[in-house]
């Protein structure tokens, strides 16, 4: 993969919140209108801070979910979990019109444009938001012949982008509910990635930690180097 | 920092020992890395130290066994924001390897941490000496699980815990500050979570 430039400084921005999309029953799409184009890669990562009156202020790290454009304009799926301080006030307070501080793009590995070639992307549950990214981007840019995108979900319910997501690199499991080609529910298996293993590949793993890890050890059984793999994992750092 | 709208926080009653921006993960220990969990049985694991010493060397399982070990009793900080308090550490100072390797050189200035994973970080030679640096082998009275950096990670509890390489193999001893793998991605080249260093430029 290309080597981008470091971040620099890394300066805390102000992003405002102009759009809120409900992609699911426990997650949101926070659309940003920031100060200037944030220069992600695709699969880089924001660190979003909530500062309180008397100066207690609590960050977490999110995706990015758009893909690079020219626009001053991000979209950050959070998934509300009950414990996260951040994502409980994103969901119940925070407004069209609010201000928010971010600072980012971060991480240079799990990234991906269409020079680096093509890439496998395994996305469990809010692990699609990243792999989205990469996903947009390879679709912006008549690319999507490089990519392949397999996602786990419970249930069509629980699927981040449903609208946007089908098509012919993208295949859909769900653990608890019957799949659109009949595939019946449970978990992730080696038979669900094989059709998307190419040689050349680069994969890309986003997820929780127990999914990161059946994930890899499918890809590994399906000879799969190593070495070619990147993961990310959803912890509940919330 | 401009206040939040209609955000108060959860936590009022901060325990001293958290740094910044810090919260008390409890029993709770996230697990975060980039790369699958190695395979590492005993004969596939080693540990060298290497670079700028008198005499570098590598030890087998076996060897790193018979090292005389240490403990850390204290807390570890993730640059995530979780810290997690009380923990018992058991493992071989950094100092006793780089003494068993010669000693640095007078032009050791910095270290750079491998692991058998490729995954790299990078510290002042300062950070790693005088007792505040190990390579670990168990916590909390078991074995260092595999999730968990095991068999075995290093363990430097002063600075965000990214620096505590898992699965670590190698200390390369240098005379220059050589970015590893998060630090090379925008985080911070010292990461102290009391002066809250966590990306370049805090």
């Amino acid at each position: 993969m290309s080597s981008p430039a470091p971040t620099g400084g890394s300066p805390w921005f102000t992003g405002t919140v102009e759009d809120i999309t409900v992609e699911t029953a426990r997650a949101k799409t926070f659309t940003l209108r920031l100060p200037a184009p944030l220069g992600h890669r695709a699969g880089q990562h924001v660190v979003l801070r909530l500062t309180a009156p008397d100066g207690y202020s609590a960050a977490r790290s999110y995706s990015v979910a758009s893909a690079p454009t020219d626009e001053s304009l991000i979209d950050l799926t959070v998934e509300r979990l009950d414990e996260g301080e951040v994502s409980t006030f994103l969901h119940d307070v925070a407004e069209v019109g609010d201000e928010l501080e971010l600072r980012g793009p971060i991480g240079t590995h799990f990234a991906w444009d269409p020079d680096d070639g093509p890439a496998l992307l395994v996305g469990g549950g809010s692990g699609l938001a990243p792999l989205m990214s990469m996903l947009r981007l390879a679709r912006a840019a008549d690319r999507s012949d490089l990519v392949r995108l397999v996602v786990a979900a419970r249930t069509p319910d629980d699927l981040l982008y449903a609208a946007e997501l089908p098509g012919p690199e993208v295949t859909l499991t769900y653990s608890r509910a019957v799949g659109p080609d009949g595939r019946p529910a449970g978990r992730l298996t080696a038979d669900d990635l094989a059709a998307s293993v190419r040689p050349g590949q680069h994969t890309f793993i986003c997820g929780s930690s127990g999914f990161c890890e059946a994930a890899g050890a499918h890809l590994l059984a399906l000879g799969v180097q190593p070495t070619t793999i990147t993961v990310e994992r959803f912890g509940p750092t919330t | 920092m401009p206040v939040t709208r209609g955000f108060s926080g959860r936590r009022r009653e901060r325990d001293p020992r958290l740094p910044p921006g810090q919260y008390d993960a409890g029993d709770d220990w996230p697990v975060l890395h980039v790369e699958l969990v190695p395979d590492l049985p005993p004969a596939a694991w080693s540990f060298a130290v290497d670079g700028l010493v008198a005499s570098p060397r590598t030890w087998s399982w076996e060897e790193a066994q018979d090292l005389p070990r240490s403990t850390y009793d204290g807390a570890i900080h993730c640059v995530t924001t979780w810290s997690k308090f009380d923990m018992t550490w058991v493992g071989v100072s950094v100092d006793v390897l780089l003494e068993q390797a010669g000693g640095v050189l007078a032009s050791a200035t910095h270290v750079l941490v491998h692991s058998h994973t490729g995954y790299t970080t990078n510290l002042p030679l300062a950070d790693v000496t005088g007792g505040k640096a190990w390579l670990a082998f168990e916590v909390d009275g078991g074995p260092l699980e595999p999730i968990h950096g095991g068999p075995a990670r290093l363990l430097v509890p002063h600075l965000y815990f990214w620096k505590s390489a898992k699965w670590a193999s190698r200390i390369e001893v240098l005379d220059h500050d050589q970015r590893g793998y998060w630090e090379d991605g925008g985080y911070h080249d010292r990461g102290d979570p009391w002066l809250e260093q966590r990306y370049h430029g805090d």
